[in-house]
């Protein structure tokens, strides 16, 4: 039986043939090399992301989340829920903390909660994020002790993005400059760019797609930053801070005048190359601009 | 019950209508949020200006304002805010409540992104990213669709080649098993909010 189990929220980008459906391959993997085990909370839905506000109001999002916390507490009790998504993972204890401070909006969850035949009980600790699992359940040193292709040479700038930092963030980490990103990479034994200044600029979030001559400024800023520390690609733990960094960048260059190309990866293909898997179980075939250092590691 | 009896004391409403509203009259008028905010520059009036407003009664002028729409979700104004306003949420919950008032100004592309997304996720349970992504490119029309999605093509394809879009999403997709109970919960759900925030 596995060390560690966990109610897994995977959330909708993550699923086949959406825009971070690599991330979810890469999680797979690198928890099956960490001995965790992730239970996928049944029948799951969406967790409203920020931009849900605009149609959703305060109590239909609270709802959501509400939703898949209760089936976590009937289908896999006692579990902690752990997302790999940031928006699933604020937006779910986001929920849970206006619901432990207002009865009112826990009576009126419950009531709409039993249309769907539900009840959410409040049982379990906050939701945590898939980061919080690596650096506090296992441990940078743990982490470290299993790699066995270091990725030696390879510059990375950990982009943390928002809102895996804020409003909650990860304990003992500050919101301007996060540290744990970079820890992950030196326990790969990749290269750090820790004085990367773009490290929690936010990527525009939905605003990429609705006001783009706004918001690709925050793009380009946060790629020619890691240009002009020496990156060799950028790393993330979030979909949309991925997303948005890589698939724009042509659109970018247009823009701005660049010539931008590079690689967006997530902490967890670093690990899984690191830990010896595939490039396919990276996921590496899902980036749009090829990792080709990360694949060289994988192929060797 | 009417909207008039709101108009002396829009504080009032704000607090008894908009999520976290009763966070306003907290601001000390610093200025931190409005210097933090990504976007900051292309707010008409910055979150700091918008609580005073708030507290000066312009309802018109705040709801109908496009400012809350630039709001990026980055949380930086509320990790900042020394008095610990959840500004972020203050900023959705009057873009929410204007939009309910239908003050919220005509083609705001968030405000229409917002509702696609909504009305995207409330139809199966989870997104649907490519019937997203071709909403809001066909929002204005066919042949400008048409046009918008040419100019992204090259986006498009680069997804579908690294299968992160599927052209098989149009056909349904992915979505929760209890779909019937997921919106009756959210029928539910937006009842009991409207008649506590008076919302029509």
């Amino acid at each position: 039986m596995a060390k560690k189990q966990y109610s897994f929220y995977p959330g909708c980008s993550s699923q086949s043939g959406a825009s971070s459906s690599n991330y979810l391959t890469s999680t797979n993997s690198m928890v099956n090399l960490l001995d965790v085990t992730l239970n996928e909370i049944p029948d799951w839905n969406c967790c409203g992301a920020s931009i849900g506000y605009a149609g959703g109001g305060e109590l239909p999002r609270i709802a959501l989340s509400a939703r898949n916390l209760a089936l976590s507490e009937q289908h896999n009790p006692g579990q902690e829920v752990v997302a790999t998504c940031a928006a699933c993972w604020l937006a779910t204890r986001e929920a849970k903390e206006r619901l432990d401070h207002s009865a009112t909006l826990l009576a009126e969850t419950n009531e709409a909660l039993k249309e769907a035949g539900l009840v959410f009980k409040n049982e379990a600790p906050p939701a945590r994020h898939m980061v919080e699992v690596l650096i506090e359940d296992i441990g940078y040193e743990t982490l470290k002790s299993g790699v066995k292709k270091p990725l030696e040479g390879i510059k990375f700038a950990g982009y943390v993005g928002c809102q895996t930092n804020r409003p909650f963030g990860i304990d003992g980490e500050s919101f301007e400059n996060p540290m744990y990103l970079d820890r992950m990479v030196e326990s790969m034994g990749g290269e750090a760019i820790t004085n990367y200044d773009q490290k929690v600029t936010c990527c525009g979030g939905a605003l990429a797609f609705s006001e783009p001559e706004k918001s690709q400024k925050q793009i380009h800023d946060i790629i020619e930053s890691a240009y002009d520390h020496g990156a060799d690609m950028i790393v993330t733990p979030c979909p949309l801070c991925q997303a948005n960094v890589e698939i724009y960048q042509g659109e970018v260059n247009k823009r701005y005048g660049k010539k931008f190309n590079i690689p967006v990866t997530y902490y967890s293909q670093l690990i899984t190359v690191a830990y010896g898997g595939s490039s396919k179980d990276a996921g590496l075939d899902g980036q749009i601009i090829r990792a080709t250092r990360l694949e060289d590691i994988a192929n060797k | 019950m009417s909207i008039e009896k709101y108009t002396r004391s829009f504080l009032k409403e704000v607090e008894e209508r908009v999520e976290e509203g009763h966070w306003v009259k907290m601001c000390m008028q610093c200025g931190v949020c409005a210097g933090s905010c990504p976007l900051g520059p292309h707010w008409e009036h910055t979150p700091q200006k918008i609580f005073m407003m708030i507290r000066a009664g312009k309802r018109e002028e705040v709801l109908s304002s496009d400012s809350m729409w630039m709001c990026t979700s980055c949380y930086q104004c509320i990790v900042r805010c020394p008095r610990k306003l959840p500004i972020t949420h203050i900023m959705h919950g009057l873009a929410y409540l204007a939009k309910r008032e239908g003050l919220a100004p005509k083609n705001q592309p968030t405000a229409q992104f917002g509702q696609l997304f909504w009305d995207n996720l409330t139809k199966t349970g989870r997104v649907n990213e490519l019937k997203l992504s071709l909403g809001m490119y066909f929002k204005d029309g066919f042949s400008q669709g048409i046009k918008n999605a040419m100019a992204m093509q090259s986006v498009g394809l680069g997804m579908m080649k690294a299968k992160r879009l599927s052209p098989m999403e149009i056909m349904g997709g992915h979505g929760v098993k209890d779909k019937s109970g997921f919106q009756a919960m959210l029928k539910k759900a937006r009842e009991l909010e409207d008649s506590r925030r008076k919302l029509a």
